[in-house]
């Protein structure tokens, strides 16, 4: 969003600092206070389950059902440390497992799918080929379309070729993201001119070349945001791993949790393990609240991409 | 989304040889860039959906093995009581999910556009984290705040005299789970639309002040239509999801006892009826069915805000 330089000098000569700053100091800013209330009211209810989870993954199970400071507060006994041990060795320490499982699912679909959607991205926006047109129209139609309702197709042929229970079973059908290949259309038609394009042509760059060293590096902040936005998609998907692996050394963590808490409620005993189900998850989503954290200029610009055009 | 904009630029006049040339070296480039993308929609999104019709045509018996039955499937489906129960259960969470979400995302965007001070910006944060959770870690988060046994809301009641009402019984779980999705989603629709409302250039603001707009008429009469894209996108996203329902209930369902059965949602259903009880070809057709009825729902609302949308 550079300004042309023309209207600055002219401000300059009309003196453009006073009114500037007078401007900015007019809409004489009452103190919000009903807006702060209710975004001070809203604050509270999003972070109520987050607070809770942080204290529960504190607290051994007997403290989560009797602790000293209630629901809300930490209990005299703080067990954070017992239960990442116990969580490390409770049956050979899966929970361990699960989380590398989330990890590879996560970034191995998440970076495949991105790949996929820039290269087809690519395609749409810059180059003109028959059939063009009907595939985006295909493509649009394919964004309304209810992942869930391919899993149990894909379970179905996946089983007959031997391939449920094993990771490609989860990581293959992740590559698939049509809206990702929108948002990356949709940036790509408006950050990359043309021209640019046919000047490199001109200077003799090859398509692949002009693509990797000329359209790749500008397309970066799209990148990122269609990454994020695919590995949160793999972290957090469920239905998927849930019909295709039984094999509890491959399920991902948001799976292997729900396990636990199911064996917890059915409480036999030595398989209450409430504590697990609380800290294992406090544990699994520090990763994407650091991802979330480190990279919000582009999830906060970015998803709005889809809706600009 | 011109499709002319190829042709734009002024070409160098060439010859009508070369011209021809350079468009076959696009098509063959286009294409091969398409390729890998095109290969795993035909296989991971085609092919399945193909296939689930093939099922969903077929019965698959011990006596017989796979024998064609036509609509049979789709016959038995519209007139079982169960899934048409759920999937009148799904279109009441859509009915309340998609108005209570987006109003929540517009009414915060719109705060959080108007006022910056740190609160705000602390806020926004917050409301967006849930997003970040993993969708069965927040039904089970909810799940321990509801339960009788860890919940605060045991001490809360009990402080003022009054019974504890249990927000996992058949009565209550349909505010429980509404209460959930809000929290999970509502953050992420309200980036969406905020975002959209920081790109719009503040000097229109300018004129609407000069006329002696109030701040409420500048958000509902300037802000709201400018996004409407948004809100479209948005209401789409939270139709295609709610119409799928299927995480939280099932996270919830070992808790709830009775107050979630097997064909809760179609969805529930579909997934039960094939791996609780290996009826593949009827989960098929009920899966097919389900998705056919999502794309027209939100394909006849995409037509019917079109001038709105945007979307072309």
């Amino acid at each position: 969003m550079t300004t042309s330089p023309l209207p600055l000098v002219d401000d300059a000569v009309t003196a453009s600092g006073p009114r500037r700053e007078r401007e900015r100091v007019q809409p004489k800013r009452r103190p919000a206070v009903g807006a702060h209330l209710l975004l001070a009211i809203a604050a509270l209810y999003f972070l109520l389950p987050l607070w809770w989870l942080i204290v529960a993954g504190t607290k051994s199970t007997s403290g989560l059902f009797t602790g000293t400071g209630g629901p809300l507060w930490f209990d005299s006994d703080f067990a954070l440390f017992e239960n990442i041990a116990q969580l490390a060795t409770y049956n050979n320490g899966i929970y361990m497992r699960w989380l590398g499982n989330s990890f590879l699912y996560a970034l191995a679909g998440g970076v495949g799918a991105t790949v996929l959607a820039v290269l087809a991205g690519y395609a749409f926006a810059k180059y003109r080929f028959r059939g063009r047109t009907v595939s985006f129209m295909i493509l649009l139609a394919s964004v309304m379309v209810p992942m869930t309702a391919l899993v149990i197709p894909t379970y179905v042929l996946f089983n007959n070729l031997g391939l449920t229970n094993t990771i490609w079973a989860v990581i293959l059908p992740s590559l698939l993201s049509p809206f990702g290949v929108y948002l990356m259309r949709v940036y790509i038609q408006d950050a990359i001119p043309d021209e640019l394009l046919d000047a490199a042509r001109v200077d003799g760059s090859g398509e692949i070349r002009t693509f990797t060293t000329i359209a790749l590096p500008l397309m970066r902040p799209a990148i990122v945001t269609v990454l994020l936005l695919s590995v949160v998609g793999g972290w957090n998907n469920y239905f998927l791993p849930l019909a295709m692996i039984s094999d509890q050394t491959l399920l991902p963590v948001t799976v292997g949790l729900q396990y636990w808490q199911v064996q917890s409620n059915s409480a036999t005993a030595g398989g209450l393990v409430w504590n697990l189900v609380t800290s294992g998850s406090l544990l699994s989503v520090v990763p994407l609240i650091i991802a979330f954290l480190m990279l919000q200029k582009y999830w906060q610009g970015g998803l709005s991409l889809g809706s600009l055009k | 989304m011109s499709t002319t904009q190829l042709s734009a630029p002024a070409r160098p006049p060439v010859s009508r040889r070369r011209g021809a040339s350079l468009e076959r070296k696009s098509a063959r480039f286009g294409w091969l860039f398409l390729a890998p993308f095109a290969v795993v929609f035909l296989v991971f999104l085609v092919l399945p959906l193909v296939y689930a019709f093939w099922m969903s045509l077929h019965t698959n018996t011990l006596a017989f093995g796979e024998q064609f039955a036509g609509l049979t499937n789709y016959i038995k489906a519209f007139s079982d009581e169960r899934f048409l129960t759920g999937m009148l259960r799904v279109g009441a969470f859509a009915i309340v999910f998609v108005p209570l979400q987006i109003g929540l995302a517009l009414i915060f965007a719109l705060v959080l556009d108007d006022v910056r001070t740190r609160l705000s910006r602390f806020s926004r944060l917050l409301i967006f984290a849930p997003y970040a959770i993993p969708g069965v870690i927040g039904a089970l988060m909810w799940g321990f705040l509801y339960s009788p046994s860890f919940g605060p809301l045991v001490g809360f009641f009990e402080f003022f005299n009054l019974p504890a009402p249990d927000l996992l019984s058949r009565d209550t779980i349909f505010a429980s789970l509404t209460n959930i999705v809000t929290w999970q989603w509502t953050g992420y629709y309200m980036i969406i639309i905020y975002a959209s409302l920081q790109s719009i250039d503040p000097s229109i603001y300018e004129a609407a002040r000069i006329d002696g707009a109030t701040k409420l008429q500048t958000a509902l009469q300037i802000k709201v239509p400018i996004v409407a894209s948004s809100l479209v996108l948005t209401i789409v996203f939270a139709l295609i999801g709610t119409l799928q329902f299927f995480t939280e209930p099932q996270v919830l369902a070992p808790l709830a006892g009775n107050a979630i059965d097997a064909a809760y949602t179609p969805n529930l259903y579909a997934y039960n009826l094939a791996f609780s009880y290996q009826q593949f070809n009827y989960a098929s057709a009920i899966s097919f069915a389900l998705g056919l009825l999502v794309f027209l729902a939100s394909i006849i609302f995409l037509i019917a805000t079109r001038k709105k949308s945007g979307l072309r």
